[in-house]
């Protein structure tokens, strides 16, 4: 940057030996990493998502804890209703209990959810950052394979390898999403990291001697993240929309599995007479995309030294 | 300047980008006219050839612009002379057709006996590639046009000859005396020259007979069908013309109606029905097409066919509420079945409503009883399977297994199985790969018994996917067919459905309705037998 | 920088085999695609045979696809299932299609870039606030019915906009499906640019450009967004194929004729010439816009060379 002096980089705990972490096994002076980790724990946005994560998972886990109603128990003559004594979201098209089926619909939308964008975004910052950070033949190389991947237009992805390999199953879902959904992440990836590396504390740190992998993981890495965790937030939650798409198509998630995807989509086509099908399972998905949405600022603002 | 030059170069990229995108395509002017109907329409699957199309899309056209032999009455479905003149028979074998005199195509080519007998020798001869051609496989010499193996080796029927300009016989391989009945079908449409000597100029422009000729087709758009002036038929059109508009969605087409970008709409989402009272004030109807769903059972796995099967095909038949389904799903669009034929048809052409009775009602109590006596489910676990990919089958099938889930006292008793394409679903069901019960609907060619029954559950027939056989039913059709007198012939096929309900052979669902809903700038709409809105007869207020 | 261009131009060869060879495996594998051509019947076996051959089912993969490549070349595209040539298709899909993803392009670049710079300049504000909320609205609700509620909202209740798109597209009746589309990727650059401005506006060169006495726009404008945009670019430059491919349920909405609606309905057909055709066409527009993206990076960064 042209009018910028040098610029010190305040994060790189080079010699900051002023305090010794005595909860790090390491035997460096202060990490990054576990500063993250000491910053985190004092920011109440992180508690907050914390909890609506843990409280997700647990209603995934035992979503019997929060309702005695089958979701499978249906009777079409209260096709629609609204609420009544012991259904308190209403009933469906099919006269299930919605409110049944939103809790647990959670198990199936929040691993798809959470794995899919894990994978993703695990292979992707692999695949992003190598090309990033080498440049060259690995970013001419792992970047048109991504291309390839990026050329496939999800539906017919879905619909070829889940009608061929007679899917069904929330893992042959998640990987097909995975697989298709690694590229973008790995380009985000791959434009921080090209970014990061040219900041003047990573030359500096080259300068200094640094081995690669050193600076991958503690210069690029915390400074490369933030567009990623923002990219892989709001993907979470278009996953969940993905599956919902895959299974309405018929080759996502077989029945009797409930997912908010699936309803949300069978609601979508009645909004105007019975809205209250779409809002619950809809809902319920925003509060967990919100909980993502928090718990990756959090962790951002925490890897960010500047706000110290 | 190094950023000049990334300029100069991204300058560049752009441009390969944009001529990498940039294809050509201008779309020609449509504007409203006054007169004309627009309707509602959709991209046709199947080049417009008469005996190449088989779905209702480009069906809708073809009914317009062509005048069959036999054409059937809106209102009864009966099948009456239209170019016939006449069509006789003595032996239920051997039948000669006379065409009315002085019949000209819309581009003033005289139409002759030999403008049938060109068409239908066309339509049998496999390389053709008519995917309708099985419909002349009852005239003499299809073994030759369409063998089963191998090339042709004869060009056309043996069974068809011209006696003169206005006369040509029919001789069938086997007795079928219904047979007149289906000529009422787009597929023994005549040709003109022009489709034989021109085929591209034909398909870009189709020439018929009927009401209606096509002033101008872009393919994908937009057709726009005016008055045929050489028409001679009995519906003179009383608008100066249709607009046919391809819309992408029946929500979008239904947006447009109450938009009032839009005249006739014949696919209103079930969804909307309930609104359609406000949204279009009245002007809509909803009544019962030649359409149904039902389920069948794989008869090629043992576990579906072995005796006492049959109660349990009978119990899960009774446990489903169709009355709830078609009310609470489908708002009424649907009706619930009755017999296996349709309501269109009209009780001169077999519909019968009290053929199915007990069978197609819900009883859960019987139900539960003849599910038990019958041995149960196999394997305790029941899945119906579907095409996802259209139609929305999801929700009845789902709909179906949780009423028998509920009779049976299982949640997970019966699931739905969807199946990811229609071709798929196809693929699976004609190489014997389904395990359980699975959809089967049907959609008439023609409104007669005869098209419900020999096509679905004669022995080795071209839709019985369940692949059920029984000697007495083969028997009663091969008497049925020898029948010169309708009504007669018409009885005997009533005595086969019978068998088939008696046996639970499928599940009859409902029958599905034809909906239509229409602008304040119209009047007079009404829906033929195949629910096509009747064209001709609409009136376009100034 | 020249040598980069022309080495990144030829990689598109490789990168155009791949994907089109996958895609026509792909939609080989989803099976036969005779039998969905009959309906609820058992195809006429002499019938089935005839039209087989004529789309040279029976020969090897490999043999197809070479022959099918062969025809890319002459301008050849082949023919749709119902006999329009699938260049006649495209003729008619892309403008739509293209019109379509500039009109969302547009928004989302508008709407997204100053939601976004607003957002991150007031961080934890009623902006802030307002972006992420929107965020959940868009992706918790389907775009479905976004497009459905507001087509009967704006344009059937009040009249503001065509309901459907008439069969000419003009660019206004674009603008409430431009919206609808727009609606994901909105939240993306908005909450992507909301980030990066965020993080940079603590950044020691802002500081000493404000400390210069530097005006606030000038500040914001040239230094802060130049320097945060790199993320946004590269989701852009991403999401521009996806607009086009994806658009399927918007087209489908609003009554356009676009690559989506072709794509999906050739999909569903099992109609390999056009399915390949236009993917083929996509693929080269993402490897475009791929290419776009990296050369913008060199001029938001000086820094960032390319030999």
């Amino acid at each position: 940057m042209p009018d910028t002096e040098t610029s010190v980089h305040t994060q790189a705990p080079v010699d900051a030996a002023d305090v010794v972490s005595v909860e790090l096994k390491t035997d460096k002076p202060r990490s990054l990493w576990g500063d993250a980790w000491r910053d985190l724990r004092r920011n109440p946005i992180f508690y907050i998502s914390a909890v609506l994560i843990l409280f997700l998972v647990v209603i995934s886990l035992w979503p019997s804890l929060l309702t005695s109603t089958s979701p499978y128990a249906c009777d079409i003559t209260k096709s629609k209703q609204g609420p009544a004594a012991g259904h308190p979201f209403g009933f469906n098209t099919q006269g299930c209990d919605v409110y049944a089926r939103t809790v647990y619909g959670a198990r199936a939308s929040v691993v798809v959810g959470v794995c899919t964008t894990l994978l993703a975004a695990v292979f992707g910052c692999l695949m992003g950052g190598l090309a990033g950070f080498f440049g060259g033949w690995w970013d001419s190389i792992l970047s048109r394979v991504g291309d390839i991947f990026f050329g496939i237009p999800i539906l017919l992805g879905g619909i070829v390898f889940l009608s061929v390999i007679k899917g069904g199953s929330i893992f042959t879902v998640v990987l097909l999403m995975a697989i298709l959904g690694w590229p973008q992440i790995a380009r985000i990836a791959r434009g921080s990291v090209i970014t990061a590396k040219q900041q003047d504390y990573v030359q500096a740190a080259r300068a200094l001697g640094a081995s690669t992998s050193r600076m991958l993981l503690r210069h690029i890495t915390p400074n490369a993240l933030a567009p990623v965790i923002v990219v892989a937030t709001i993907a979470l939650g278009t996953y969940v929309s993905l599956e919902a798409t895959l299974s309405f198509l018929g080759v996502g998630l077989k029945p009797p599995t409930v997912s908010w995807g699936i309803d949300i989509s069978t609601a979508a086509t009645d909004v105007r007479n019975a809205p209250h099908m779409l809002l619950y399972p809809a809902g319920a998905l925003s509060i967990t995309v919100l909980a993502f949405i928090m718990l990756g600022d959090a962790v951002r603002d925490a890897l960010d030294p500047k706000l110290r | 300047m190094r950023g000049a030059k990334s300029a100069t170069w991204i300058a560049g990229a752009i441009a390969i980008a944009l001529s990498a995108t940039a294809c050509g395509g201008s779309s020609g002017g449509s504007g409203a006219q006054a007169g004309f109907v627009r309707a509602n329409w959709g991209d046709p699957q199947n080049p417009l050839e008469p005996a190449n199309t088989n779905e209702v899309l480009g069906g809708k056209v073809l009914d317009q612009i062509f005048m069959n032999l036999k054409e059937y009455d809106p209102k009864t479905g009966e099948a009456k002379n239209a170019a016939a003149e006449s069509i006789e028979t003595t032996d239920a074998q051997n039948f000669t057709i006379k065409i009315k005199k002085g019949l000209k195509f819309s581009n003033g080519e005289a139409l002759t006996a030999k403008s049938f007998v060109d068409a239908w020798n066309y339509a049998a001869l496999a390389t053709n590639k008519q995917k309708n051609s099985y419909f002349f496989s009852d005239i003499e010499g299809y073994d030759k046009t369409s063998p089963e193996d191998g090339k042709p080796t004869a060009q056309t029927l043996s069974g068809l000859k011209v006696v003169d300009d206005t006369t040509f016989t029919v001789k069938l391989s086997k007795k079928f005396g219904t047979w007149p009945v289906r000529l009422g079908y787009k597929a023994f449409a005549p040709l003109p020259k022009l489709f034989f000597d021109k085929h591209e100029e034909y398909l870009k422009k189709p020439v018929g007979n009927g009401p209606y000729a096509v002033e101008s087709y872009e393919r994908g758009k937009l057709m726009k069908l005016v008055p045929n002036e050489h028409y001679a038929g009995q519906h003179k059109p009383k608008n100066k013309g249709v607009l046919l508009q391809v819309f992408t969605d029946s929500n979008a087409a239904y947006a447009a109606l109450q938009a009032g970008n839009l005249d006739v709409d014949d696919d209103i989402p079930a969804e909307q029905i309930k609104n359609a009272k406000n949204d279009l004030k009245g002007n809509y109807f909803t009544q019962p097409a030649g359409i149904y769903q039902a389920v069948t059972f794989p008869f090629y796995k043992p576990e579906w066919n072995k005796p006492g099967m049959e109660k349990v095909r009978k119990g899960i038949s009774m446990a489903i509420d169709r009355k709830s389904i078609t009310e609470k799903i489908y708002n009424g669009t649907r009706t619930p079945m009755v017999d296996l034929t349709a309501p269109v048809l009209g009780e001169a052409n077999g519909y019968d409503k009290n053929m199915c009775g007990d069978v197609c009602t819900y009883n859960p109590t019987e139900a539960k009883k003849l599910i038990q006596e019958g041995g149960g489910i196999p394997g305790g676990k029941l899945t119906i399977s579907y095409n996802a990919d259209k139609d929305s089958h999801k929700q009845w099938a789902d709909a179906a297994c949780n009423s028998i889930n509920q009779v049976l006292g299982d949640d997970k008793a019966c699931v739905g199985n969807p199946v990811g394409t229609f071709g798929d679903f196809r693929n699976q069901i004609t190489k014997g790969e389904m395990n359980g019960p699975f959809r089967a609907g049907w959609q008439m060619d023609y409104p007669h018994i005869e098209n419900f029954l020999t096509p679905l559950y004669a022995t080795g027939a071209s839709s019985n996917d369940g692949k059920w056989s029984n000697k007495e039913f083969d028997k009663l059709m091969d008497d049925a067919a020898a029948e010169t007198d309708i009504k007669k012939a018409t009885e005997i096929y009533k005595q086969a459905e019978k068998l088939v309900i008696q046996d639970a052979v499928n599940i009859p669902l409902f029958y599905q309705n034809g909906t239509v809903g229409w602008s304040e700038k119209v009047s007079d709409v009404a829906l033929n037998p195949f629910s096509v809105p009747v064209f001709s007869d609409i009136q376009v207020k100034s | 920088m020249g040598r980069y261009v022309i080495r990144r131009l030829l990689q598109m060869v490789p990168v155009f085999i791949g994907t089109t060879f996958l895609i026509f495996v792909m939609v080989y594998a989803i099976g036969d695609p005779i039998a969905a051509m009959f309906g609820d019947r058992t195809p006429d076996p002499a019938t089935a045979a005839a039209i087989r051959e004529s789309l040279h089912l029976n020969d090897p993969l490999w043999s197809q696809y070479l022959q099918y490549m062969a025809g890319i070349f002459q301008g050849d595209f082949g023919t749709s299932f119902n006999g329009t040539p699938v260049v006649e298709l495209m003729g008619n899909a892309f403008p739509n299609t293209i019109q379509l993803t500039l009109v969302a392009f547009a928004i989302e670049l508008v709407v997204g870039l100053t939601l976004g710079v607003i957002a991150g300049l007031r961080r934890g504000r009623l902006v802030d606030t307002g972006v992420l909320i929107f965020t959940l609205l868009v992706i918790s609700i389907p775009t479905f019915v976004t497009g459905y509620v507001l087509q009967y909202f704006i344009g059937v209740k009040l009249g503001w906009a065509a309901p459907a798109v008439s069969i000419d597209v003009t660019l206004d009746q674009l603008l409430l499906p431009g919206i609808v589309l727009a609606g994901v990727s909105l939240a993306y650059v908005s909450r992507l640019t909301r980030t990066s401005i965020a993080e940079n506006l603590r950044s020691d060169y802002i500081r000493t450009a404000t400390a210069k006495g530097l005006p606030r726009r000038r500040v914001v404008t040239v230094h802060l967004m130049r320097n945060s945009l790199i993320p946004v670019v590269t989701f852009l430059g991403t999401d521009i194929g996806g607009l086009m491919a994806g658009a399927v349920v918007t087209e489908r909405i609003f009554n356009i004729q676009g690559v989506g609606y072709q794509l999906y309905q050739g999909i569903l057909r099992q109609n390999s010439p056009t399915v390949v055709g236009f993917v083929t066409i996509l693929v080269v527009v993402f490897l475009a816009a791929n290419l776009l993206v990296d050369l913008l990076y060199a001029v938001l960064d000086p820094r960032i060379r390319y030999a």
